[in-house]
């Protein structure tokens, strides 16, 4: 149990999605101008996160790693070079799975929700943290409690972006900073906070 | 009709995919510590982008409308998929150090973006040129990343020194913060402040303009 809460926090803060791989970062610049929308996307990153790390690493381990077709009569066959493919296909079908259970089952989630979902699809975020899964080589509990970690990582990054930025829409920033520029800067200051994270082992 | 030249070259200063439209920071900021794995992951965008351009772009008239995304995802991860075993096969080393940054082109921004916004309407020709040039945009910026992150951070180019550091008995004590993640940031905002300085008409407008402030002049 232990082991499985400092993973969590591993990724959560150390391991930062967002901060420390620039993981998901389109859509943490460009949807993070408001508190309420940034909260509602990472709510959705949270929830993709924590079902496809997972079942892609049911995938990974029982269909294309080295020696894993050998319950179907192909001990030799490795088939990891479809990864990429398999992983993308995965994230984009559960995505759309996932969109049309709210939609007949929790309107109300799906309503928040709505606009962000099919944006996750190209998150790099949500690939990033299958292609960790694979070379860290996670079995099947450390997968889902490295994607909810790392979803909630992402969320809390996002969420304090916003925060700032929403300050910052009353200051006055030199021309050619302003919008993008600025929005880096105070990136750079926030991952520099979470830096101080480091080296914390549970 | 825009020519090619003008394609191939808008997308380096006038257009830049990084600095103007948002796209394509994800993977790019996490490979720019060492020259040598910036060059390789710019040539393995550029490729991806120029070929899944090409490829879309042919097929633009057979694709039924709703799962084009699919389609254009498979194209790219299929593209994707051939760069990386290139560089295990070759540069293994390389692909190594890059770890999952191969992988995620195929959820660069630029690379579907590219492909949405041009391909689907441009012949073929042009869309390979949009694609090389945007490829070269991103590279613009991220080499000029890599130009100062890797000689103040370890005070090498290219893994050859040429700022003698203190360790090897030289005088430049290494910066740290340069080979860690905020370092990326700080410079691209700057770099983005130095291209909108000169090009003027990229700045965005503010939210609120701030009002003179009466009652100090009043005092006065």
């Amino acid at each position: 149990m232990e082991y499985y809460l400092s993973l969590f926090v591993r990724a959560v803060f150390i391991d930062n999605m967002a901060l420390t791989f620039f993981l998901g970062m389109c859509t943490f610049i460009a949807i993070s101008k408001k508190i309420s929308t940034a909260v509602g996307l990472g709510i959705a990153v949270v929830v993709v996160l924590g079902i496809t790390v997972p079942v892609n690493n049911l995938i990974y381990q029982h269909l294309l790693r080295e020696g894993a077709l050998s319950w179907a009569g192909y001990p030799g066959v490795d088939l990891s070079f479809l990864g990429y493919l398999s992983y993308i296909g995965v994230i984009a079908a559960l995505v759309q799975i996932l969109e049309m259970f709210l939609d007949k089952y929790v309107p109300a989630l799906y309503n928040a929700l709505g606009v962000f979902l099919p944006l996750i699809t190209v998150n790099c975020a949500i690939l990033g943290a299958s292609l960790f899964m694979v070379e860290r080589d996670y079995t099947f509990a450390e997968s889902a409690v490295f994607g909810l970690g790392a979803g909630v990582g992402w969320m809390l990054a996002i969420t304090a972006l916003a925060g700032v930025r929403e300050k910052l829409k009353y200051s006055d920033v030199p021309e050619g900073l302003r919008g993008l520029g600025i929005t880096f800067i105070s990136v750079g200051l926030i991952s520099l906070c979470f830096m101080s994270f480091g080296g914390i082992d549970l | 009709m825009a020519s090619s030249k003008e394609v191939l070259f808008n997308p380096i200063l006038d257009n830049n995919p990084i600095a103007l439209q948002v796209l394509g920071i994800c993977s790019a900021l996490a490979v720019t510590v060492s020259m040598a794995n910036t060059l390789v992951m710019c040539a393995a965008v550029t490729a991806v982008t120029a070929f899944s351009s090409l490829f879309i772009s042919l097929l633009r008239n057979h694709m039924p409308s709703s799962i084009r995304i699919i389609v254009q995802m498979t194209i790219i991860a299929s593209l994707v998929i051939v760069v990386d075993q290139l560089l295990q096969a070759y540069a293994f080393a390389i692909s190594k150090t890059l770890s999952v940054f191969v992988g995620l082109i195929i959820t660069n921004c630029i690379v579907l973006g590219r492909a949405e916004g041009f391909a689907m309407q441009n012949g073929p020709w042009l869309s390979f040129v949009d694609g090389i040039g945007n490829g070269l945009g991103y590279s613009a910026l991220l080499v000029s990343v890599a130009l100062i992150r890797e000689p103040l951070g370890a005070g090498t180019l290219m893994g050859y020194e040429i700022l003698p550091t203190v360790n090897n008995g030289g005088w430049y004590v290494p910066n740290g913060l340069m080979l860690l993640a905020p370092s990326a940031f700080f410079i691209i905002g700057l770099l983005i402040w130095a291209l909108r300085s000169w090009k003027r008409e990229q700045v965005e407008s503010a939210d609120y303009e701030i009002a003179e402030n009466i009652q100090y002049r009043e005092a006065h």
